[in-house]
């Protein structure tokens, strides 16, 4: 039973078991888009023009319905004109896997219609600097709050309640306010990222803060540590890679926010790129900035979480690059004689 | 035959030599004196008398045992000596003067290492002598020479740099032990310490923390619930009994010192495990009996 291991509870699999099923977790819904797109049998509703023949209002290169095609040219064969031919299509808003990959290049070579108007790139630029923006904000004050109100009640008593009312205000709704405020430019679409975030990393860093194993505070104790000094030499280096985790975690509900925000006031960034592309009904176009976002959203958080790993070495319970290279340019470092990596104090 | 009927020597009688040690330390000043000390705390039944009446002294230099049965509020007592829990009755003077909260005077090892995982071992023996640098003036670089001396001390000087994940149980607790002594507290409260270890590192780190005691000016105080630990490793062990947490008898070993594993089976180790197994573990009684019915068949007896 061979099969059978792949469905014992909590069970790893092997490395490279793993790396074929991550890998298929982007190939799967690939598939499903490929199998859509290229299989007439499966969908395609619509009827590409490519000779309209002896019907009158069709066009080459028009979509239309698959319906009524049939029925124009059942009835130009009826009255002996010549039929219309085409091909079957899906809707202009699905396009297949390959012209969006195409337009991946294309977007960005394309200048923009209008002189005044942005590049793909200024555009995807303009996004990522509301996003630093409205993050860095929020957290220069959230972490901090959030430590203190998950190390001392007193804080934790003056912020968490109202915190947790103000969290479930959608942020969102706070578009009109902040752009009388702040103005229609950058102003707001930052403070849309900032309340959306802000309420969240005070609650998330707080909680944190309080798993931290309170045995450690004990025996810094009974080695003399005791008021300010527990905070910064316990408390703050003991919770720090949690605190980075949640931080991850955090960034990326940002950019969930940011679409919102971009058409606060003036529409800029990459929603605005998305918005005017629909409007000119390049929708490849549209789905490749879509992409690109996830791109860049994923691309950031393996980089970070790399960068976390390799910043918190207790943490992650491997040898920083720094040591590796230490072990391969020394001659002999004694390796431990019973070390283990193990699980045994997790 | 159980250890019960074997015809032994009483516990009371003690060698000329291990007599005259105990003359000897009775001599040295008084380290930490305990004063009926009593812990309450409200439970879900109302109020619980974790600890009563609990009154020893331990001398410079004394090793002591506490032992009893789970629930006997062994542990509730080190914590509370060394700061952690609050006492409700009572008083805890250290050389002479009464200690309330946690202070670098008592160091403690606890039964979970509790060693900082974000430092290396280096950093984990520093980190007291850090703290203390400021009021002392100790330079940094003196710091981490001293340092260095203990991690020596306990034979880890190959591992200097390495983080405690990448140490196995009995060298983390050696740690620990090194992080306690580098603060030179004036005892040592080690609460179960080796209780999470197997047994033949179990065996090698009472061998080690004897060799520690004789080489260094600590007195210790050991928590356990091993008998033979305790035999083995003190000077006088203290018998503890359950619900209320009372004092049942404080026990001087007659084992000679220096001591040694061979030693677990002499006349008077024998006898004071025989001792103490009468007082933790009282006659047997029908509690012990299990209320099973007979599911095996006729003839299928294991003896």
């Amino acid at each position: 039973m061979a099969r059978a291991r792949y469905f014992i509870i909590w069970k790893e699999l092997d490395p490279r078991r793993r790396r074929v099923f991550q890998v298929f977790s982007f190939i799967i819904p690939l598939a499903v888009w490929s199998l859509v797109s290229y299989c007439p049998a499966v969908w395609h509703p619509m009827v590409r023009v490519s000779d309209p023949g002896s019907i009158g209002h069709f066009r080459v290169d028009a979509m239309v319905q698959k319906g009524a095609f049939y029925r124009e040219n059942a009835k130009a064969l009826a009255e002996h004109r010549k039929p219309a031919q085409g091909v079957l299509a899906n809707p202009v808003y699905l396009p297949a896997p390959h012209e969006v990959a195409k337009s991946f290049y294309k977007a960005f070579v394309t200048p923009p219609r209008l002189p005044e108007e942005p590049w793909l790139h200024e555009s995807l630029w303009h996004s990522i600097k509301i996003i630093i923006w409205g993050f860095l904000i929020s957290s220069v004050i959230a972490v901090p709050l959030g430590i203190l109100a998950g190390t001392y009640r007193i804080f934790s008593y003056m912020t968490e309640p109202f915190v947790e009312f103000f969290r479930y205000l959608p942020a969102p709704a706070f578009a009109a306010l902040s752009v009388a405020v702040l103005g229609i430019y950058d102003g707001p679409k930052v403070a849309i990222i900032v309340i959306g975030t802000f309420f969240q990393q005070v609650l998330m860093i707080s909680n944190t803060t309080q798993r931290l194993d309170p045995a450690l505070l004990e025996a810094a104790q009974t080695l003399g540590a005791r008021g300010l000094k527990l905070f910064t030499r316990v408390v703050i280096p003991g919770i720090l890679p949690d605190v980075y985790r949640d931080m991850r975690i955090l960034l990326g509900w940002a950019w969930t926010y940011l679409i919102v925000a971009e058409v606060v006031g003036n529409s800029t960034g990459i929603t605005w790129f998305i918005n005017q592309q629909a409007k000119y009904r390049i929708y490849d176009n549209v789905y490749a900035a879509i992409i690109m976002i996830g791109i860049i959203g994923i691309t950031t958080d393996i980089f970070l979480a790399w960068l976390g790993s390799e910043l918190f070495v207790w943490k992650s319970r491997k040898r920083s690059i720094l040591s590796r290279l230490r072990t391969v340019y020394t001659t002999s470092r004694t390796e431990p004689e019973t070390a283990q990596v193990s699980h045994d104090n997790a | 035959m159980t250890m019960h009927d074997v015809s032994l020597p009483s516990y009371l009688e003690q060698s000329p030599e291990v007599s005259a040690r105990f003359r000897r330390i009775a001599e040295r000043p008084v380290v930490l004196k305990v004063n009926r000390l009593g812990k309450t705390f409200d439970g879900v039944k109302g109020r619980i008398q974790a600890l009563h009446d609990i009154s020893f002294q331990v001398r410079r230099r004394e090793f002591i045992s506490i032992i009893g049965p789970s629930g006997c509020g062994k542990s509730t007592l080190v914590r509370i000596l060394a700061g952690l829990d609050d006492h409700s009755a009572g008083e805890i003077l250290l050389d002479d003067r009464e200690v309330t909260g946690p202070g670098r005077d008592r160091g403690m090892v606890f039964q979970g290492y509790t060693l900082f995982p974000w430092l290396t071992v280096l950093k984990n023996v520093m980190f007291g002598l850090e703290l203390s640098n400021s009021s002392n003036g100790i330079s940094g670089v003196s710091a981490e020479q001293e340092a260095r001396g203990w991690i020596e001390m306990v034979g880890l000087e190959a591992f200097a740099d390495a983080y405690p994940h990448e140490l196995s149980g009995g060298m983390k607790q050696r740690v620990a032990i090194a992080r306690a002594l580098a603060n030179r507290p004036r005892i040592l409260l080690m609460d179960e310490p080796f209780g999470a270890l197997d047994a033949q590192t179990r065996a090698k780190m009472q061998s080690y923390l004897l060799q520690i005691w004789k080489n260094v000016d600590i007195t210790i105080l050991f928590i356990t619930h091993d008998l033979e630990e305790a035999i083995y490793l003190s000077d006088r062990i203290v018998v503890l009994k359950a619900n209320p947490g009372e004092i049942q008898e404080v026990i001087e070993v007659p084992v000679e010192h220096p001591r040694s594993p061979e030693q677990f089976l002499s006349q008077e180790f024998l006898a004071t495990k025989k001792r103490l197994e009468e007082l933790i573990h009282p006659a047997k009684d029908a509690e012990d009996m299990l209320p099973i019915i007979r599911m095996t068949q006729v003839g299928d007896d294991v003896y």
